[in-house]
């Protein structure tokens, strides 16, 4: 990393600003860093230009007066955020090629408040996936090896693995990404950074390739807490155009910061401790309670007693609303077709069958099965029923206390190929996020240290709807306790 | 309830996946095994339970019936695989 891309969205901002360094000069270094970085494959589209673009945009406001809450700063945006003029494909060749003629609401309120894009960051299929090998560009590789002097590739985490792998490089200073059911907070803890997924109906929907639109949040990525608050203030706000928007005000997160929790309850859910997880992840979860009433919090135990079926509720209702919503690749519209067949059925089956990945087609399959004829109240109504329960465990829970404290996840990050013959075992890797995304709660990871062999490990945090100012003050607590400083050692 | 090939064949084309019979063949312990799992949803008692059907508390909106939208038909058009005189075009459908 250079001065330059070794610096937080706050340390640029306000550096900017005063004048020690030029906008050029930010999106320069991290262009280059972006070319330097290759070999993580965490792009899939390179734009230097645009960030260049923003960065003069920003010099000259800086000069002649109108800056704006992010000039100055380049950002990665997710590959399934729609960017007008540049190709968005979800990670997918049914959408190879296709670029836009509109921008996201999200992505464009970033670019209106004068941040500039590097690139579209690689991702799994759709979303679909923990480790971002479902990608049809590759696997994006973590910047991080263990450290027991082997040299086996690890997964960044997924779905937003290049999000995650391009923070975590000092590729980018933040970036956007999107969680159906884990895929901003997984890979934010795989490699030691910060991400949180707002509140459902927080971000806007609109322009993002849609998985799961019960589930599906944007949400930023970035090295602390504080860059995570400054991004998020710019990302959410109501959009009349998706139809599941709030139409609240965005609080100021960034200035309501502060690390005292006096007077905060974190909820301890006793069924988090699951049989398998290491020791270690126990050890570091005992230790983030001991930071959390160090910064004046009082703990109490809670009981969420559904969260043993909230993995398989949600894999009934997110390839349910998959099966869906992905229904509209057809290849009449966009994208992939694929020619040579006779009638337009065929066309359709074979456009699917080769332009979509082996899991994309296998949740399209469970989706479709769980709700076809005979079998939808038996799969997809008890699913939803289900999730009505865990829903009101969270509400019950938060009679008792303001926020949650968990694991993010059960392991540390794992070696390319270990878990890709067993789709199962991949799901399991988002025990402890998907509960949140099923009652549609804020819900944050943060680094708290590393195991035995090197690795970063997340903490968790949940907080009830629309308080995502007590899930970004515990997690500062934790961060300022912590003191992790670990960084991937540069092998790319 | 375990599926068959013969049902993996009828949700497939149900889907619209022409999937190879290697496909087939690999998707049916797939399926089975992640619908084995899921149905331990079965221990959970919903008796009485409504579905969920929306996450957040959300009233549906109005707007005023007015085109907000339109007139952008080459930007519609800008990514079809087949555009032909201000149209997708697709293989024939009426022999």
């Amino acid at each position: 990393m250079s001065e330059l891309t070794s610096k937080t969205i706050a340390q640029l901002r306000d550096g900017f600003r005063d004048g020690d360094f030029s906008a050029r000069e930010v999106a320069t270094d991290f262009n280059a860093a972006v070319v330097a970085g290759r070999a993580l494959n965490a792009w899939t589209v390179e734009t230097p230009e645009l960030a260049l673009a923003a960065a003069d945009e920003a010099d000259l406001a800086r000069v002649a007066g109108g800056l704006k809450p992010l000039s100055g700063i380049p950002i990665g945006i997710k590959d399934l955020f729609c960017t007008e003029g540049v190709a968005s494909t979800t990670g997918s060749n049914i959408l190879k090629g296709f670029k836009p003629p509109y921008e996201s609401t999200v992505s464009g309120k970033l670019k209106d408040a004068g941040a500039g894009m590097l690139g579209k960051l690689n991702m799994d299929e759709f979303a679909m996936g923990s480790s971002n090998e479902t990608s049809a560009y590759g696997p994006v590789i973590s910047p991080w090896k263990r450290n027991d002097g082997g040299n086996v590739a690890l997964t960044p985490g997924g779905s937003s693995g290049g999000s995650a792998a391009a923070v975590a490089a000092g590729i980018a200073p933040g970036v956007t990404g999107t969680d159906t059911g884990g895929s901003i907070r997984q890979p934010a803890a795989f490699v030691g950074i910060s991400g949180i997924k707002p509140t459902y109906g927080r971000c806007s929907r609109w322009g993002i390739v849609a998985f799961a639109s019960s589930l599906d949040q944007a949400g930023p990525m970035a090295k602390d807490v504080r860059d995570c608050a400054i991004l998020l203030e710019t990302m959410c706000g109501f959009d009349p155009k998706d139809a599941t928007s709030l139409d609240i005000a965005v609080p100021q997160w960034e200035a309501g910061l502060s690390s005292d929790l006096k007077g905060k309850r974190v909820g301890i859910p006793k069924e988090y401790r699951i049989d398998g997880v290491p020791d270690e992840i126990n050890a570091l979860w005992d230790q983030g309670i001991a930071w959390l009433k160090d910064a004046g919090a009082e703990i109490v135990e809670i009981s969420l007693p559904h969260t043993k079926y909230a993995l398989p509720t949600y894999y009934i209702i997110a390839p349910a609303e998959a099966s869906s919503n992905l229904a509209r690749y057809d290849g009449v519209r966009y994208g992939l077709r694929e020619m040579g067949v006779k009638s337009l059925d065929d066309m359709y089956a074979a456009t699917r069958d080769t332009g979509f990945g082996a899991e994309v087609k296998r949740r399209i399959m469970i989706g479709t099965y769980v709700l076809s004829a005979g079998y939808y109240d038996a799969y997809f109504t008890k699913a939803q029923k289900v999730r009505t329960l865990i829903k009101r465990d969270f509400a019950e829970a938060f009679a008792q206390c303001d926020l949650i404290l968990t694991p993010t996840a059960p392991s540390a990050a794992f070696g390319l190929g270990e878990k890709m013959s067993d789709p199962l075992a991949m799901y399991l890797n988002d025990v402890f996020a998907v509960p949140a995304s099923l009652a549609g709660l804020p819900a944050m990871s943060v680094p708290g240290g590393v195991d035995a062999l090197g690795l970063p490990l997340g903490l968790h945090l949940i907080g009830r709807e629309l308080d995502e100012q007590s899930v970004f003050n515990a997690g500062l607590a934790i961060e300022e306790r912590a003191g992790f400083t670990a960084r991937a050692e540069k092998w790319w | 309830m375990s599926v068959t090939e013969k049902e993996v064949r009828h949700v497939a084309k149900l889907a619209r996946l022409a999937l190879s019979d290697a496909e087939i063949d690999k998707m049916v312990p797939e399926l089975n095994n992640i619908l084995g799992w899921v149905e331990q949803l079965g221990e959970v008692n919903t008796d009485g339970v409504e579905p969920l059907t929306a996450v957040i508390d959300l009233k549906l909106r109005l707007r005023d019936d007015v085109v907000t939208d339109g007139d952008v038909r080459d930007k519609v058009l800008l990514n079809a695989p087949d555009a032909q005189h201000g149209f997708f075009a697709v293989p024939k459908v009426i022999e």
